[in-house]
């Protein structure tokens, strides 16, 4: 089922949301918008201030400040959560329920009715590989197994907006290959997910956008690779390098660095290359290589938020 | 809507854990070891004078309404101690929490599950040892609808009160703390009674502060005013002696209680960081 194209509010907007418990400050200031139909990755080291966000964003925790609307309605909001996919992180529920049985539950508490359900089940438990298994009560459930089935009751009601907690905690290759699938699948159908991931190389190849979080603020948003609009570093060799150019080149890059003939500095996309090329020419320099590096996420995460993790 | 599936889903949950089966087994149990015992008892009372056969016999009724009393305590705080607490601690609760149903219809429906098993198991289990009765010795029990009534309020409010400090404690912390109030209300209505035999007045009003502090005990003592024969109560015969039986005002403020309870455990869920 596709979603709407033309929706006028973003997935998820917050401005200053903030959560103290006591004197302690567990997010300080958290803003950030999320495009309708973007994968969205909320990166940052343990203790940031993650989960309490998404927890007030989904209604959970009561923020002490700031204000978040998700689908254009304010966060918590009960029939907008009709249209709204959880998956938490270490995915645990009423052991005594068979996979299929859960999944007709959650459906039922989002208002599906039964001849719905009938259809929706069957092939929600195909698609997480669960099929073999669905009369299995979850007790009996492997860990994946129970990751795989808290995937599927985040989509039990095709969300407009699916929040992921950690969705490939547990999971085997082929199980991580499966939410990376399931991802995709969303996108294609244009709902926005909002994934919270400790493993950077899934964030890497599955989301649009990245947020790096810290002490429970947003210290930087990037695109990544895919969009041609992700950072990079740029190693070049050339002559006649003065101060005068290296001030110019501030226009489009940063952390300059120059020695001798080699030149390194990072730009914002690939596309402020060749202007920054025309630029170096037309200044007299001879250029003899230029080599873009694209940083990885794990290189970029480490620059933005420190080799301290935070801690 | 979100309420009533959840009303289905807690019922179903004491089932398939076995909550509810094991309660009926060690009630059926019960009921086997007090219908012996009654047996028992009639044949001793044969040759007994007709007046005093009938004491003895209510007397008994009484002893088994008093044990089943007793379960059906129990059985309020043990289904419910962890349901909130639990799947607080484990996290089961987001992913019902965050769907679109409101947090008072999840605990309004989790504790209409519960009343409904509570309906079922003081409706077998009064009505086993009264129906025992009958069946053995032809004897019965005075208002026997007001007392069960009674003895369903009293297991209501130990739940509404169980699931009010499921709100705020541990699943550990909770059962001590509600058992141990039934505690101080047990002890209340006996030294109520006992101040009420011995004309002790200082007696009397610990008793009655206790049943304010909790106010259980009293629905019980009043429920076996309604059902045991005057005649023993007024004599003393009977354990569960009229010297002082609990107003209506306080079988009232019983009910207040209870509403309080669960009105509290509804604003506190509401407002709960999950």
């Amino acid at each position: 089922m596709s979603l709407p194209t033309s929706q006028p509010s973003p997935a998820i907007r917050t401005r200053g949301l903030r959560k103290s418990f006591g004197s302690k400050i567990a997010v300080k200031s958290l803003t950030l918008e999320v495009d309708r139909g973007e994968i969205f990755g909320f990166l940052g080291p343990n203790g940031a201030g993650k989960s309490t966000s998404i927890k007030m964003l989904l209604g959970l925790v009561a923020p002490t400040g700031g204000e978040a609307t998700l689908l254009g309605r304010p966060a918590g909001d009960v029939k907008t959560r009709a249209k709204i996919g959880f998956l938490p992180e270490h995915f645990r529920f009423y052991d005594w329920l068979t996979g299929s049985e859960l999944l007709r539950l959650h459906g039922r508490l989002c208002g599906m009715a039964a001849p719905l359900l009938r259809k929706r089940v069957p092939s929600l438990l195909d698609m997480v590989g669960l099929t073999p298994h669905r009369e299995k009560r979850l007790r009996d459930y492997s860990k994946g197994m129970l990751q795989r089935i808290g995937l599927a009751q985040a989509l039990v009601n095709d969300p407009e907006l699916v929040f992921l907690d950690e969705p490939t905690s547990g999971l085997d290759p082929g199980g991580r290959r499966l939410v990376r699938d399931l991802i995709r699948e969303q996108r294609a159908r244009g709902a926005t997910v909002f994934l919270n991931s400790h493993l950077l190389g899934e964030v890497e190849v599955t989301c649009d956008r990245v947020a790096f979080i810290k002490h429970g603020e947003v210290l930087a948003t990037r695109r990544l690779e895919g969009s041609g609009e992700s950072e990079m570093t740029v190693a070049m060799r050339a002559r006649n390098v003065t101060p005068m150019v290296l001030e110019g080149l501030r226009r489009w890059a940063s952390a300059i660095r120059a020695e001798d003939e080699r030149l390194s500095f990072v730009v914002p996309s690939a596309e402020a290359l060749p202007e920054i090329l025309r630029y170096a020419v037309g200044q007299g320099l001879d250029v003899y290589e230029v080599t873009p590096q694209r940083l990885s996420l794990e290189d970029l995460f480490l620059q933005i938020v420190g080799e301290d993790g935070g801690l | 809507m979100g309420m009533w599936i959840m009303a289905g889903v807690t019922f179903r949950e004491a089932a398939r854990k076995r909550v509810l089966w094991m309660a009926l087994v060690a009630g059926f149990a019960f009921l086997a070891l007090f219908g012996t015992g009654l047996h028992f008892q009639v044949e001793s009372l044969q040759k007994a004078s007709p007046l005093m056969r009938r004491q003895a016999l209510n007397a008994m009724l009484m002893v088994g309404i008093y044990a089943a009393d007793l379960l059906t305590v129990l059985m309020a705080v043990l289904i419910s101690v962890d349901t909130l607490s639990g799947e607080i601690a484990s996290g089961a609760i987001h992913a019902i929490a965050t769907k679109p149903i409101r947090r008072v219809d999840i605990l309004l429906g989790k504790w209409a599950g519960f009343v409904a098993m509570l309906a079922v198991y003081v409706a077998l289990m009064v009505g086993g040892v009264t129906g025992l009765g009958y069946l053995l010795s032809g004897a019965t029990v005075r208002h026997l609808l007001e007392g069960s009534c009674l003895i369903f309020l009293e297991s209501i409010l130990l739940l509404s009160l169980t699931l009010l400090c499921g709100t705020e404690f541990s699943t550990l912390t909770n059962g001590v703390l509600v058992l141990g109030l039934q505690g101080v209300a047990f002890l209340g209505g006996w030294i109520e009674q006992g101040g009420a035999v011995t004309h002790s007045p200082r007696a009397l009003d610990v008793g009655i502060i206790a049943s304010i502090v909790m106010p259980s005990e009293s629905l019980w003592r009043r429920a076996a005013f309604e059902m045991q024969s005057p005649l023993l109560g007024a004599m003393h015969m009977s354990p569960f002696s009229n010297a002082s039986v609990p107003s209506l005002a306080m079988i009232a403020y019983a009910a207040i209680y209870l509403a309080a309870a669960l009105a509290f455990a509804l604003r506190a869920f509401h407002q709960k960081d999950l």
